[in-house]
């Protein structure tokens, strides 16, 4: 599955040997992390936020086994032990507030990895698999970040609880049965509480195990790169580590130095004040709104205020939410260009940064009240987001005129731009 | 790091003397020590026991209404604790004892305090495993020396709650406490 000129693992010791004649484990790492893992030379920052992923990943899971042992799921005392951990249960508030900022952390690395794969065409041939089991954990870990806020038992946990499991009533007929089947009830209650409990430790463990399968698929073509240009030969390529350990080393030490720096200086600018109130059943705060790594969905969820298509406004909104990430699925087979990487392909390249500027704005959307001019702003945006894939990307991809690809690897990193290589064709 | 002093090391010739590399090495691997301690010791300390545990750390009881030769349960720490009004004759049934011949030796003077050792304050606690020992409670099995009796593997304990038959190892302990007033002992 690798190159052929990577480095075969030799054991240095007798008990290396015995050990690899057994469970060549060593052997495995090796392969996968280790010299004998061939990476293409040219590969730059944007290619640490994968690993930085699975690290944002480990933290949570043992911050979370740790809180665990001291947090009660019972509507009762939930707030409370929450409370408990902050002011009583030793360096409680630090592991508590590396948990909720970790989540934040994990959503921005995992947000500028998926960014990394959309600009440099990360999605296409040979690594579709890679692709969409990405887009999985992102599902997944939407599903975990939300039960898990739901914990906490404040009033935004709660109240989110209600409409997140309220876009399951949008559903004609069967809605209102699914809701009540979800939460055990009529309302978020024990029953609720316990079950998001119970999955919220469950699911980080689903996620491992999607990741597995992510990193499989990844090592089955190799890493993709800045120029998108297959690796030809052994020049194209470094033995992953020392090199790139040592790369993702200090891309790891950078994001902890921001992640103290929330998690010691801010930890709670990105939460919101409400929920630091009791959950009330009989009081919604005034201005309900989810964390920030679900704005821009929050806004498209908001973009419908009328039926339409004899479909209610409600059921359009649910509907498009959940389209706007499942439509990261198709997007493969939405993207016909034979050149992965944006730089090499002008249209591609302006289209790309207006759909950030576009996220961006629906994400502001998603965090102001329900009303002008954020409403009609971000119907505007939603609106822009599905024509990008669904009808910019398709046509870019057929009338554009690429730039000249390097003819490998080593010649965009040692040739300079003087050379004219090869066209688009010869890229996949 | 295994791989380093391979052919790229521009230095790798030099034999005597530390690399510049060995030195970048050495404290980069140091410094990410500190900071997997720094960050390991919050995650085992977590599991003491924590500030609101700690608070309940010592009780008051007022032992008033224990009629000589009488004793209560009480609970400190989430452990039963017995407070007994020792009788003048179970005073002197412990007293009369060889300290020497005892497996934990102690008198009864030194389980008490000056001026009140008719009071025993002990741990409910079996010092073999941990069993709540009988005979605290009107009419419970007291054992062949009067005092306590635990009955998951047998262990008796004489009037001064000292160990005398069985498998325990030692005395039934005897907490940290004072008579704040005449009636009132603070323990813990």
């Amino acid at each position: 599955m690798s190159f052929s000129w990577a480095k075969q693992y030799q054991p240095t010791s007798a008990f290396g040997q015995w050990v690899d004649e057994r469970l060549p484990l060593p052997r495995f790492v090796y392969n996968a992390v280790g010299a004998g893992y061939p990476a293409p030379r040219n590969l730059n920052y944007f290619w640490n936020f994968g690993f930085l992923a699975g690290a944002a990943l480990m933290i949570q899971i043992i911050t979370g086994i740790v809180l665990a042992m001291h947090y009660a799921a019972n509507s009762g005392i939930a707030f409370d032990s929450v409370e408990h951990i902050m002011r009583d249960v030793n360096s409680g508030w630090l592991i508590r507030y590396v948990h909720a900022n970790g989540a934040s952390m994990f959503f921005i690395v995992v947000y500028i990895h998926i960014f990394r794969g959309l600009y440099f065409g990360s999605y296409k041939a040979p690594r579709e698999m890679l692709w969409l089991l990405g887009v999985v954990i992102f599902l997944l870990m939407m599903a975990t970040a939300f039960m898990g806020y739901v914990l906490v038992w404040g009033q935004m946990s709660f109240w989110g609880a209600q409409v997140i499991t309220g876009f399951f009533s949008a559903l004609p007929l069967v809605g209102e049965p699914i809701r009540q089947w979800l939460l055990g009830g009529f309302a978020p209650d024990d029953a609720t509480l316990n079950r998001f409990f119970s999955l919220h430790y469950l699911l980080p463990f689903v996620i491992l195990g999607v990741i597995i399968l992510h990193v499989w698929a990844l090592h089955i073509p190799g890493s993709n790169n800045p120029t998108g240009v297959n690796v030809k030969s052994e020049q194209d390529t470094v033995p992953f580590h020392p090199y790139y350990t040592a790369k993702d080393s200090f891309g790891f030490a950078i994001f902890l130095i921001v992640f103290a720096a929330l998690v010691f200086f801010a930890p709670n600018i990105l939460g919101h004040a409400d929920n630091y109130i009791p959950a009330n059943p009989l009081s919604t705060p005034a201005h309900i709104v989810p964390e920030w790594y679900f704005w821009p969905f929050y806004a498209i969820l908001r973009a419908f205020t009328v039926d339409f298509l004899w479909i209610p406004a409600k059921l359009w909104g649910v509907l498009a939410m959940f389209a706007s990430i499942l439509l990261l699925f198709f997007l493969p087979w939405l993207d016909r260009s034979p050149v992965r990487s944006g730089t090499y392909r002008p249209m591609f390249k302006i289209f790309f940064w207006i759909l950030m500027v576009d996220i961006l704005i629906l994400a502001v959307c998603g965090m102001k009240p329900a009303e002008e001019p954020w409403v009609r702003l971000g119907q505007l945006a939603a609106a822009y987001y599905f024509a990008h894939f669904l009808i910019i990307l398709p046509i870019i991809s057929k009338i554009e005129k690429p730039l000249p690809l390097p003819n490998s690897i080593t010649e965009s990193v040692l040739g300079g731009n003087n050379t004219v290589g090869a066209l688009a064709g010869n890229a996949a | 790091m295994a791989t380093v002093g391979q052919s790229e090391s521009p230095d790798a010739g030099v034999i005597e003397g530390a690399r510049r590399r060995d030195f970048i090495h050495v404290a980069a691997v140091s410094w990410a020590g500190i900071g997997v301690g720094a960050i390991g010791l919050p995650l085992i300390n977590q599991m003491s026991a924590s500030a609101d545990v700690l608070a309940l750390a010592s009780i008051e009881v007022d032992v008033s209404s224990i009629q000589t030769g009488q004793a209560i349960k009480t609970s400190w720490r989430k452990q039963p604790i017995f407070i007994r009004n020792l009788t003048p004759v179970e005073i002197a049934d412990a007293n009369k004892v060889d300290v020497a011949t005892l497996r934990d030796p102690q008198t009864l003077a030194e389980r008490t305090k000056a001026g009140k050792e008719n009071w025993l304050i002990t741990l409910g606690v079996c010092t073999h495993l941990g069993c709540v020992p009988l005979g605290a409670a009107e009419g419970e099995v007291r054992g062949d020396f009067g005092g306590y009796f635990c009955p998951c593997h047998g262990s008796h304990y004489d009037t001064a709650a000292r160990i005398r038959k069985g498998p325990a190892p030692a005395n039934l302990a005897v907490p940290e406490y004072e008579f704040t007033s005449d009636t009132v002992v603070k323990i813990g």
